[in-house]
């Protein structure tokens, strides 16, 4: 017998599918969400921050109920998708994708909101005096000093997107190739008694997370010397 | 290039905390202006606001024939499109890039103007060996500098320095000092110089605004404006007169220098100075004493015959403030009313000043 069967791989290859489309996703959504409430005087700042950080407090199982509820035949987001000729959300691949990214939200906006917020405005100030627009400030200065805040960002929700079990219970099932993620195979696998594959799977996201977390430190620069 | 007809109009409000800013301003479009005024007078918030940086500012801001704000005409031009050169007091430099990527900064974006000698700047300033240093590695002194080389070589149309001397130890600051003084003559733009440092604004500044309380007291030409009686107290020990004149002879032997000025002649201590070249010194209103008679036995150098122009009473104050007129170039004499009663004095007396009077520069 292999270390992993061909329906753990695809398990694993599923779930780092996952982890990279929502990382991708949610870096790109995320940062101007992050700047934004890094910079805006709107008095929608806290509350909308409140949001983005709820995932952090609230049961996974609670947030996929309500996807559920939402994006089902009685749904809201349901009956519009089908009056709109689309396919459902649920038990899909990427319906998977939009709730990884809501679950995983908070932890890649929130250090890039810290990054961006600890840059300051001075160099933005500075970089506007010397000529440059909005864009080019953003992509030239608030970007490269806000580095580590990416990386950060970007492997805490590749991790945690990685470890999600609660609302893929929910709204993904247990699709092979579609929803069936590594944890989902793990808990099969223990639900079947078979306590080695279970063993080898959970290693694998021990490594996986491992990885991550060392990949962060090292890429991450050392920090920059204030004035 | 033509010369813009006029300068810098700001006529701007401001709330910022305690800071109430409400100042009406016209810069000359040559030169460097500086904004003067005690700590908390709003120069800083001042600049910050011509520069666009303050965006809730109301009022009007135009540069030469462009309107930069205009509140009412819901008119603003964000500071990427002033052609700016701004200094800030820390010398904020990208400390993710290099020496040479942050002097190229302004330069690249204004298209690397052919006209800015950014080779000629780089030695000038004596930043030739610290191109490819980290920013990190820098002593403040050198920071600044090149701070202030990044700004000129963004081809600024009005350069405008908030303290940049000020977080600096006094070598390194006097090193600067040269730099701008040197600059001063070559500079295409105007600059908004702001300082709290009077010798460091009569050594630089053609104009003067001062500010207190938010408010502009006076603005002029540097002459004219600190030998104004009418100052409130806190501008008191800005007081005085800054002389322009000549070096027409040097003495190695007691290492000092003649200044020849339409008044009459100064001793001042000698540096490197060079006959022939010019140069400014700064008397201090209360660094004059007054005699009705040219003192023969007096450790004071330099007494210069002057007429009395006026008196202003300080109000409740022992002292007060005497207007004098040498051959032409105004004086200021910080003294107390009793001298005035025991000597006597009224406008259109003649007097000598004993003068203690600091040559500025090094």
């Amino acid at each position: 017998m292999s270390l992993l069967s061909g329906q753990d791989l695809q398990a694993l290859g599923l779930t780092l599918r996952l982890a990279g489309v929502v990382t991708a996703l949610l870096l790109l959504l995320g940062m101007p969400l992050a700047w934004w409430l890094a910079h805006t005087p709107s008095r929608w700042r806290r509350p909308v921050a409140a949001v983005v950080a709820l995932p952090l407090v609230l049961p996974p199982t609670v947030l996929g109920f309500y996807l559920l509820m939402l994006w089902g035949p009685g749904g809201l987001v349901g009956r519009t998708l089908a009056a709109l000729g689309l396919s459902a959300l649920p038990f899909t691949f990427q319906g998977l994708v939009v709730a990884s990214m809501l679950y995983s939200l908070p932890f890649v906006v929130q250090p890039l909101h810290n990054a961006f917020e600890s840059i300051g405005d001075r160099p933005l100030e500075v970089a506007s005096c010397l000529g440059a627009g909005p864009l080019d400030r953003f992509f030239t200065v608030a970007l490269p000093l806000a580095w580590p805040g990416v990386v950060t960002s970007a492997v805490l929700g590749f991790a945690h997107t990685v470890g999600e079990f609660g609302v893929v219970l929910m709204i993904g099932g247990n699709i092979p190739g579609q929803t069936r993620v590594l944890s989902m195979r793990i808990y099969d696998h223990v639900q079947a008694g078979e306590y080695h594959q279970a063993n080898v799977l959970s290693l694998c996201l021990l490594v996986i997370s491992f990885a991550a977390l060392l990949a962060m430190s090292l890429l991450r620069p050392r920090r920059y010397a204030r004035d | 290039m033509t010369e813009p007809a006029h300068g810098l109009d700001a006529k701007l409000a401001l709330r910022r905390g305690a800071l109430v800013l409400d100042v009406d301003m016209a810069l000359p479009a040559r030169g460097i202006t500086a904004l003067f005024g005690p700590s908390g007078a709003g120069k800083s918030t001042c600049l910050r606001a011509i520069a666009g940086l303050e965006r809730d500012s109301a009022g009007r801001v135009s540069f030469g024939h462009e309107v930069w704000q205009d509140s009412a005409h819901r008119v603003f031009v964000p500071p990427h499109k002033r052609r700016l050169g701004y200094v800030f007091q820390e010398p904020s430099l990208f400390p993710h890039q290099s020496v040479v990527d942050n002097l190229d900064y302004g330069f690249r974006r204004a298209g690397r103007p052919a006209h800015l000698d950014r080779e000629g700047m780089i030695d000038r300033f004596g930043l030739r060996a610290l191109l490819d240093r980290r920013v990190g590695t820098l002593s403040g002194g050198e920071r600044q500098r090149v701070s202030m080389v990044r700004a000129l070589l963004s081809d600024p149309a009005l350069l405008l320095f908030d303290e940049p001397l000020s977080a600096l130890d006094a070598s390194a600051r006097a090193d600067l000092l040269g730099c701008l003084e040197r600059l001063h003559g070559a500079l295409r733009a105007p600059m908004i110089y702001v300082s709290h440092n009077i010798d460091e604004v009569a050594r630089l500044a053609d104009h003067i605004v001062l500010l207190d309380g938010g408010h502009v007291v006076a603005q002029g030409s540097l002459q004219d404006t600190l030998t104004r009686v009418d100052l409130p107290p806190a501008l008191g020990e800005a007081l005085g007169s800054v002389i322009e004149g000549t070096v027409s002879a040097v003495d190695t032997h007691d290492q000092l220098v003649e200044l020849a000025f339409p008044g009459g002649t100064l001793s001042l201590p000698h540096h490197d100075e060079k006959p022939g070249q010019s140069m400014r010194c700064r008397i201090a209103a209360r660094d004059v004493v007054l005699a009705r008679e040219r003192q023969a036995s007096t450790s004071a150098l330099n007494q210069v015959a002057c007429r009395v122009v006026g008196m202003a009473d300080a109000g409740a104050s022992s002292q007060c403030l005497v207007q004098l007129d040498a051959s032409g170039t105004a004086l200021l004499a910080r003294i107390t009313r009793r001298s005035w009663h025991a000597l006597a004095l009224a406008p259109g007396d003649e007097v000598w000043a004993q003068v203690k009077a600091v040559a500025l520069g090094a």
